[in-house]
């Protein structure tokens, strides 16, 4: 499935001081897939763009913190 | 010449008075990879650039210094009533010393702004990938500000502008595939 979200998986070892964390995630925001845009992509109505930051949906990527997931962050 | 709008790109909101995260914020104000740098990089890159390219410069140069604008009232509501005490504990006790409640360009560890932040290459392909990994530094800046930030009205309006240096660096992207391509090429219709 394709996500905007991608994860890796440090090396963690027994003798690590800190809990380690086994799953790193980054962001790869849709501008990384697009290239040139094409024409007539779908788009968000005028309200919505001024709310979103962008005019066109392909490019919409909010970011939420990741450690609130109770709070609205996208759980990942 | 500009023409100013007396009003923000997107409404800022901030719920706390909470200095700690003006320092954070700061980054984004005269950081490296803040708005002050992208502004001034883009707005000078533009004079040695193919002429296909220059107006694009000069929209984002000027929306930065739009969101630059954004950033700066952040950080003013976030410490405009803030203590000397509460500037002390939020680590802010030497930027109160030189500069009361002020704003200064400066990262968020108090290092001055400085032009080595930026580049001028001359080569229009060097300053267009330069310009796509500051936007995508700012980026991941927006992010870690996001995560350290306690305040939903704030992370608000810092999302808003996240997503703007992900439609940047694509509007950025696209110029080098203007430039990339093939002159003299027979164009078919």
């Amino acid at each position: 499935m394709f996500t905007l979200y991608k994860t890796w998986h440090p090396i963690a070892s027994p003798f690590d001081p800190c809990k380690p964390i086994v799953e790193k995630t980054f962001s790869t925001p849709p501008n990384l897939y697009i290239g040139f845009q094409p024409p007539n992509l779908p788009q968000f109505s005028p309200q919505e763009a001024l709310r979103a930051g962008t005019l066109w949906k392909a490019f919409y990527d909010p970011y939420y913190n990741p450690f609130e997931k109770a709070k609205g962050g996208i759980p990942r | 010449m500009w023409i100013y709008e007396k009003k923000l790109q997107y409404p800022v909101r901030v719920s706390t008075c909470n200095p700690t995260l003006a320092k954070y914020l700061v980054e984004q104000y005269g950081g490296a990879d803040g708005e002050l740098s992208a502004a001034l990089r883009y707005l000078n890159q533009r004079y040695s650039i193919p002429d296909k390219v220059i107006g694009l410069l000069t929209d984002i140069g000027t929306e930065e210094f739009a969101h630059l604008e954004m950033i700066a009232t952040m950080i003013y509501k976030l410490t405009k009533d803030a203590t000397p005490e509460m500037m002390k504990a939020a680590g802010l006790g030497d930027h109160y010393a030189i500069h009361d409640n002020a704003l200064y360009y400066e990262n968020s560890s108090g290092v001055p702004w400085t032009a080595s932040y930026i580049q001028a290459k001359g080569d229009p392909i060097a300053d267009l990938y330069e310009d796509i990994a500051a936007e995508e530094k700012a980026r991941a800046t927006y992010q870690w500000i996001i995560n350290l930030s306690d305040d939903p009205d704030l992370n608000d309006g810092l999302r808003f502008l996240r997503e703007r240096e992900i439609i940047h660096s694509q509007r950025f992207l696209e110029a080098v595939e203007i430039l990339k391509d093939e002159q003299g090429k027979k164009k078919f219709f």
